[in-house]
């Protein structure tokens, strides 16, 4: 028996995974109202492989599966990959990514707590190189798909890969990020472009409002104290600051900080990948240094690099710097550097 | 209403101070026998002044106080010595020391008690009836209160902190004292005050306790001392937080608050000041909360030397699903291993823990660095880090992270969402890092006397070599003088005395080798000149012990580990500063 002899009630690993996973359900639900029940299916088997591969590895590594397998780790891995991804894929594809996750980027470093990369975004990139073609079969928001996808549907297009009576290109269609990156370079300005109807208020149609609940989770998980609003704040700041300023410079060219903050994962990113705890520094200044740096190199790769969105190589790259960040951002310790009297 | 001033972090855990408020303060009642422990202090142990069989009075000293770093012992009762042995104590050491155990006669007899008019007295006069008195930090600590009540400081002390901020859980014994005496803790104050001269003096309560804080404020009126009330955040009673609170000040790391010019005292320290100084009443009894699983949790105020177990019977005794027992409080108590151990200075509360109470912790899991232990940290140190480096045995790196400026509050576990007993990992880690600096201070003085033995060796070879030479030459002379007229026999003699007086010179030079003061020469006989041979492996570090002779250059300068204030007196820092000055 050693001090302390009490421990907080309310927090365990498990109550904190389970909060996020919380925090993501206004999100899934306004997924399955704009874009059908396709990624309920994508959650369903992403989750089921995430358990099992946990299951898998943890019975290698020989740890009690009784205190590791529902930790919520796994399922959080899981959920954050299928909501990167297209609802609208092969069974394997997000068998595959949940798999190289969990196996890979998650116990290969160490398990829970020593892996150096965001699991959930390793296995993102793993999709984004070896099958670009699925990571871009986005599906068209209901309202604008002139054949919305039902259930059983979906669940026929991800185990036979063929939709019956449609082809795929009906129900699938370009992001935002994707159509205005394209239609830039055919020489249109951004204030055309934007009168497609894919684009909604601020960014895509349907895909705006998923943000904005991403927002509200992000904001339950500030409330509740389970992130701190470093990475959020500097990510998105550094993100809307860099717009602005490019925004500013050729508006014609380069959309608006409104666009960028409600399109693609920025909202995700920043409320729920670049927050991760183990892949991020916990210094408050290293916080802030990750924050921008995720969202600078976001930008980056949006605007200026080969891929429609930058979400999981910028974070992937900054995890990649959090022990150098966290050896120099090291606070004062109380007691030290104080002004002599 | 003065304002505060906010210390990083801090928890909240649940007070439980209701149980054992409510009720007055009780006597308990004598025990047949009493066991008073020579070591309840920080420092050197007592040394006992009386021997078996003696018939001692109520308030006598049984043990002087050893040095300057020490305090007096007393009987607590009037009766007859009868043993003076090792004992089980109170200490998480778990491990006896040597007590006076005295049969009590039930005559309760005193010794002849003299008030001293500190105001017309040599303030070293009033310190040296403290120390005699054997009065000690009541908060934790136990260090000695003479020695802190000396202001030493160039610049003279500016505030003498009260701490009655009581933050650990379950713990009412100074809540109940302020209640019930603050006159008498007024007057300790004043005694104190006038000792060091402070400009302000500063009384910090926590805001769960507005008796006390009342209780206090009608005491002090008129005499300008000011008690600030505190909001209830655990460590706030931890002697560098509470100052930080109340001056905004922070005492620079490895230094003591004196060298920032305050000075901090638990508030049941300046009452037993009072009671030692004005009634001539030296410290016998304390006040100790007796609470959790019991049927009536209370304050009794009972001799020091009292069976814990006796304690625990006056609250109703424990209850039968009760597993073990915490002395202090849960964030910074230890268990007690045994029942039959007394009631020392330093313990203000035993609590009966059961499942129910204290779940026991669930199994560990990895750190997720969720870094909520560094928000809860009071000392601002990276708990994540602090663990990752311990864990891993990288103890310089550890080193280097401040591991030292951590005072063990715990509220890094309580935060934990992983469960990990990250205090015992700091714990290990000092102790490891501690034995490691003692051995390499071992092996430098191995090495230096290894190369004056070589010397030695060197110089007697010669030595030989040069009597030989000159037996030879004596020989020579000899035969030469055979043939000659000098007496054979003489010249053989003197021959022999000088040999004896090479002998005697070689052997006055080995003893100068031997340079080393005499416990780490036989340390080093122990271990011989093999350096590879394993180091004695030390218990626990973080409390001082008599079973781990602490010995002079061997003293580890460890981070303060226990009790709610008084901490930051490192024997070795005190006793420059005093020869300083």
């Amino acid at each position: 028996m050693s001090a302390p002899h009490v421990l907080t009630p309310d927090r365990s690993v498990s109550t904190i995974m389970l909060m996020v996973l919380g925090a993501l359900v206004p999100a899934i639900c306004a997924y399955y109202y704009f874009f059908g029940p396709a990624i309920l299916i994508s959650l369903a088997l992403s989750s089921v492989t995430a358990i099992a591969a946990e299951a898998a590895m943890l019975r290698l590594r020989k740890y009690p599966l009784k205190f590791f397998l529902f930790d919520g780790s796994a399922l959080l891995t899981a959920w954050l990959l299928a909501l990167s991804i297209p609802p609208m894929a092969p069974w394997w594809l997000i068998v595959v990514g949940t798999a190289f996750a969990i196996i890979v980027a998650k116990h290969l470093y160490g398990g829970l707590g020593n892996n150096l990369f965001n699991p959930a975004m390793v296995g993102f990139a793993v999709l984004m190189i070896s099958f670009p073609a699925f990571m871009t079969q986005w599906p068209a928001p209901l309202m604008l798909s002139q054949h919305p996808v039902g259930f059983i549907e979906a669940l026929q297009y991800y185990f036979s890969g063929t939709l019956s009576g449609v082809k795929l290109d009906a129900v699938t269609m370009a992001t935002p990020l994707d159509t205005l990156k394209t239609q830039l370079q055919l020489q249109h300005a951004v204030s055309d472009v934007k009168q497609m109807p894919i684009f909604g208020a601020f960014g895509g149609k349907g895909s705006e409002i998923i943000a904005a609940m991403y927002l509200l989770g992000g904001l339950f998980l500030w409330q509740k104290r389970i992130i701190t609003w470093h990475i959020p704040v500097s990510f998105l700041a550094t993100l809307i600051l860099i717009a602005a300023v490019f925004y500013g410079i050729d508006g014609s060219r380069y959309a608006s900080p409104m666009f960028h903050l409600f399109t693609g994962g920025a909202m995700l990113g920043a409320f729920f990948i670049a927050t991760d705890y183990v892949t991020s520094p916990t210094t408050p200044r290293g916080k802030l240094i990750f924050g921008a740096g995720v969202g600078l190199l976001e930008y980056l790769i949006r605007v200026f690099g080969g891929y429609p969105d930058g979400i999981a190589f910028s974070v992937l790259i900054m995890n990649a710097a959090v022990p150098l960040i966290d050896a120099y951002t090291q606070p004062r310790v109380f007691g030290h550097n104080t002004k002599a009297e | 209403m003065r304002t505060f001033y906010k210390f990083h972090g801090g928890v909240h855990p649940p007070e439980h101070k209701e149980e054992s408020n409510r009720l007055p303060i009780a006597p308990a009642p004598l025990a047949k026998r009493l066991t008073v422990p020579l070591r309840q202090h920080i420092g050197n142990p007592a040394i006992p002044v009386v021997k078996v069989g003696d018939q001692v009075l109520k308030g006598q000293m049984i043990g002087a106080a050893d040095g300057f770093i020490s305090a007096a012992v007393h009987a607590p009762t009037s009766g007859t010595v009868s043993a003076i042995e090792p004992h089980a104590v109170p200490h998480p050491s778990g491990l006896p020391d040597l007590c006076i155990t005295i049969e009590a006669d039930g005559e309760e007899r005193w010794i002849e008690r003299a008030p001293l008019d500190y105001r017309n007295a040599d303030p070293d006069a009033v310190r040296l009836r403290l120390r005699d008195a054997g009065v000690v930090g009541l908060g934790g600590a136990v260090f000695p209160s003479y020695v802190k009540l000396n202001p030493g400081a160039p610049a003279g002390i500016k505030t003498l902190v009260l701490n009655g901020a009581e933050c650990e859980p379950w713990i009412t014994s100074d809540d109940r004292l302020m209640r019930e005496r603050a006159a008498e803790v007024v007057e300790g104050i004043k005694i104190m005050a006038h000792l060091m001269c402070p400009k302000e003096v500063l009384i910090g309560i926590e805001d769960n306790k507005p008796e006390a804080a009342a209780a206090m404020r009608a005491a002090c009126q008129g005499t300008g001392y000011e008690v600030v009330v505190v909001p209830t955040l655990y460590p706030s009673g931890g002697e560098k937080q509470l100052i930080k609170l109340l001056t905004g000040k922070e005492v620079p790391a490895g230094q003591r608050p004196v060298n920032i010019g305050v000075t901090c005292s638990n508030t049941g320290t300046a009452c037993t000041v009072h009671r030692a100084v004005n009634h001539g009443e030296p410290v016998i009894s304390r006040i100790v909360t007796v609470t959790g699983n019991v049927p009536e949790p209370r304050n009794f105020e009972a001799l020091i030397g009292t069976p814990i177990a006796e304690i625990i019977q006056l609250a109703g005794g424990a209850r039968p699903d009760t597993t073990h027992y915490i002395l202090g409080g849960p964030m910074m108590g230890f268990g007690l291993n045994n029942l039959n151990a007394p009631l020392a200075k330093a313990v203000n509360c035993v609590i009966a823990a059961s499942p129910a109470l204290f779940p026991p912790p669930p199994p560990p899991m990895p750190c997720i660095r969720c870094g909520r232990c560094a928000q809860a940290c009071p000392c601002e140190l990276q708990p994540q880090e602090l663990f990752w480096f311990s864990h891993s045995q990288n103890f310089d790196k550890a080193r280097a992270y401040n591991l030292f400026d951590c005072i063990e509050c715990g509220a890094c576990s309580y935060v934990c969402p992983s469960h990990i007993p990250l205090v015992s990992y700091y714990r290990f880690a000092k102790s490891e890092i501690a034995m490691r600096d003692m051995e390499k201070k071992l092996a430098e003085q191995a090495k230096e006397r290894f190369e004056l033995k070589q010397q030695r060796i060197e110089r007697e070879k010669q030595e030989k070599a040069a009597r030989f030479a000159e037996k030879a030459a004596a020989a020579a002379k000899a035969a030469a003088a055979a043939s000659g007229v000098e007496d054979p026999e003489a010249a053989a003699k003197k021959a022999a005395i000088q040999a004896a007086v090479e002998r005697a010179k070689a052997k006055k030079a080995e003893a100068a080798a031997a340079l080393l003061p005499l416990p780490l020469r036989e340390r080093a006989g122990e271990r011989g000149e093999n350096l590879d041979a394993p180091s004695p492996s030390p218990p626990s570090r973080t409390h001082p012990h008599p079973n781990l002779p602490l010995e002079g250059e061997g003293t580890i300068a460890l981070s303060p580990s226990r009790g709610e204030l008084e901490r930051g007196f490192e024997g070795e820092g005190v006793k420059n500063n005093t020869e300083a000055s």
